[in-house]
C-alpha cells in the first residue's frame, strides 16, 4: 500500500516553514538534524521500516530539513519509531535519527495532537505514579507470596516538580 | 559512597503489573548471592513512556528517583532494560551537563528534592558481571544446565545507543552470553540477535509490532534453541505473553519457553520451579526443568 502522504509527487511553496530545520536543531537530539546527507543508513537498518509500507526516517529527515512542518507533523509515520536506537548508533554523521523522531512528537503533542495510549499512561501516572493501574489482586498476590510492599508514589509531590511540563497542563486540562 | 552488595531494588511498572515471576526470581538469587535489596521509599515511573510527548517530563521523572536513591545514598539496580536505560541516560546527562542539571533542580526543587549525581545505576547483569564477578556466581552452582541449549536477548536500551548505555556491544552482546554459559547451558547464536523485540511500537501498531517478535522467533527456531533468555520485562510480554497471539495470527508454531535470565540461573543454583515462579510463564516451560531435574 502507497500512500498519498508519503509519494506525493509536488510540494507547494508555501507550505514551507524554513525555520523548522533551526527549530528541531535547539531541541536536545536534534541538533544534528543538518549534517544528514541522505544515504540512508537508518532506513536500510530500520526493524521497523521493514514491515512497515510508510515509516521511513530517511524521508522523514529530509522532509524536516526542507521544512515540510505541517506534511512532518501530521504525518501518522513519526510514531512508528520503535526508539531501539539502531539508526543513531549507525548513522555516519551522527544524527540522532531516533531523538529527532522524538522531538518531531514532542512538538505534535504541543499542537494536541496525541495518540491515545500515552493519554492513558499520563493519567495513570499522573494517579498512581504507575504507568500502569496495578489491580487489586496483583497487590494481594504479593502479600500471599511474601513479597515487600509496592513503593508508593507521592503524586501531590509529583505533581509540584512537573509544574512546568506542558504535556501535564494539557492531561489535567482536556485529557481526563 | 554507596556501600558495596546493597541495592535500591527498581522494578518500574510493568513488573508489578503483570511479570512478578522476574522479581521474584531475581530475589531469590539475589539472596543466595548475598546481595541485600532495598525497596526504594519513594517511586514513580523511570519516565520512558512519556518521552515520545514530552522529553522534560521524562527528565524529570527519572530525576525524582534518582534524588530518592541518592537521600539513601544507594545506588539503583533496575530489572527492566528500559528503566535501565532511561535512568542511567538521566543519571550521566546530570553529572556531565552542567545546564540540564541546573533545569532539572529548578523543578525538583519545586517538591523539596534535589540532585546531584552521586550514585550509579545499574542493571542486573551490571551488578552481577562487574560487581558480583562470574567466580563469585559459579562457585554458587550446584546444578550444571549442561544439556540446555538456548539463545539470548538482550534488548534495546540495555545496548543503545552506545553512547548512553555503554557497557556491552550493541552488534555483537556478550554480557548475557557469558551468564547464560556460566550456568553449563550453551548459548546460540541467531540472526539479528541484537535487534529490537518490537515492544515499544505495540500501543501504536500491534500488527508491525508483533511482526519484529515473529521474526525473531523465527530465527531463534531455525538455530534450535530450546528457550529464549531475556532480561526486561517488555521484551518477556513480546515473546512469551503474546507468542499464542502471534503463531494464531501468523498461523506459526513455536513452543518456544521464554525464561527470565534469573529462572535459569536459579534452576543451576538448585531452586525449585515453583520457587522461581515458572508457573508464571504463558508457554510452558516444564521441558526445561524436566532435562534439568534429571541431572540431580
Amino acid at each position: 500500500m502507497i500512500t498519498v502522504e508519503t509519494y506525493q509527487t509536488h510540494v507547494e511553496t508555501s507550505g514551507i516553514d524554513k525555520r523548522f530545520k533551526y527549530e528541531i536543531s535547539r531541541f536536545p537530539g536534534g541538533e544534528k538534524l543538518l549534517d544528514c546527507f541522505q544515504c540512508g543508513t537508518c532506513t536500510s537498518d530500520c526493524p521497523i521500516a521493514r514491515f512497515s509500507d510508510t515509516y521511513r526516517p530517511r524521508q522523514i529527515i529530509r522532509m524536516a530539513q526542507l521544512g515540510l512542518r505541517e506534511r512532518v507533523l501530521s504525518s501518522e509515520t513519526i510514531w512508528l519509531c520503535a526508539s531501539c536506537f539502531t539508526c543513531s548508533d549507525h548513522c555516519p554523521r551522527g544524527v540522532e535519527v531516533a531523538d529527532v523522531m522524538r522531538v518531531l512528537r514532542n512538538l505534535t503533542t504541543q499542537q494536541g495532537h496525541i495518540p491515545r495510549i500515552f493519554r492513558e499512561l499520563g493519567s495513570s501516572i499522573l494517579e498512581s505514579g504507575y504507568a500502569y493501574r496495578i489491580p487489586k489482586r496483583r497487590i494481594d498476590r504479593r502479600e500471599a507470596l511474601g513479597l515487600p510492599l509496592l513503593p508508593k508514589c507521592n503524586p501531590e509531590s509529583l505533581a509540584k516538580s512537573l509544574r512546568n511540563v506542558r504535556f501535564r497542563q494539557f492531561l489535567s486540562e482536556k485529557g481526563r | 559512597m554507596a556501600e558495596k552488595d546493597k541495592y535500591l531494588i527498581f522494578l518500574g511498572c510493568l513488573i508489578p503489573y503483570r511479570v512478578a515471576a522476574y522479581e521474584i526470581s531475581t530475589r531469590r538469587i539475589l539472596q543466595k548471592l548475598d546481595v541485600e535489596l532495598v525497596e526504594m521509599p519513594e517511586f514513580n515511573c523511570c519516565g520512558l513512556p512519556m518521552d515520545p510527548v514530552d522529553h522534560k517530563m521524562m527528565l524529570i521523572m527519572a530525576a525524582r528517583n534518582l534524588a530518592v536513591a541518592e537521600q539513601q545514598c544507594s545506588d539503583i539496580l533496575t530489572l527492566c532494560s528500559g528503566c535501565s536505560g532511561t535512568l542511567r541516560k538521566v543519571n550521566k546527562a546530570v553529572k556531565e551537563n552542567k545546564k540540564l542539571w541546573r533545569s532539572i533542580n529548578t523543578n525538583l526543587n519545586k517538591a523539596g528534592l534535589k540532585v546531584e549525581g552521586s550514585i550509579e545505576v545499574k542493571h542486573l547483569v551490571q551488578v552481577l558481571i562487574e560487581d558480583l564477578g562470574l567466580e563469585r556466581i559459579k562457585d554458587s552452582i550446584v546444578n550444571p544446565l549442561t544439556t540446555l541449549k538456548v539463545a539470548e536477548h538482550s534488548g534495546c536500551h540495555i545496548l543503545r545507543p552506545k553512547e548512553s548505555a555503554g557497557f556491552d556491544d550493541p552488534e555483537d552482546p556478550k554480557m548475557l552470553k557469558s551468564l547464560i554459559e556460566i550456568t553449563g547451558a550453551k548459548c546460540l547464536d541467531y540472526m539479528n540477535e541484537s535487534e529490537c523485540c518490537g515492544a515499544p511500537s505495540s500501543g501504536i501498531n500491534d500488527k508491525i509490532a508483533l511482526q519484529l517478535t515473529k521474526d525473531k522467533l523465527n530465527h531463534i527456531k531455525s538455530v534450535g534453541a530450546q528457550a529464549l533468555i531475556t532480561i526486561c520485562p517488555f521484551c518477556h510480554m513480546m515473546y512469551d505473553t503474546n507468542q499464542g497471539r502471534i503463531e494464531k495470527m501468523f498461523r506459526e508454531n513455536y513452543g518456544i519457553p521464554i525464561l527470565h535470565y534469573p529462572q535459569l540461573l536459579g534452576l543451576a543454583m538448585g531452586f525449585s520451579p515453583v520457587d522461581l515462579a515458572f508457573g508464571d510463564l504463558r508457554v510452558d516451560a516444564s521441558n526445561i526443568y524436566a532435562c534439568t531435574s534429571e541431572l540431580r
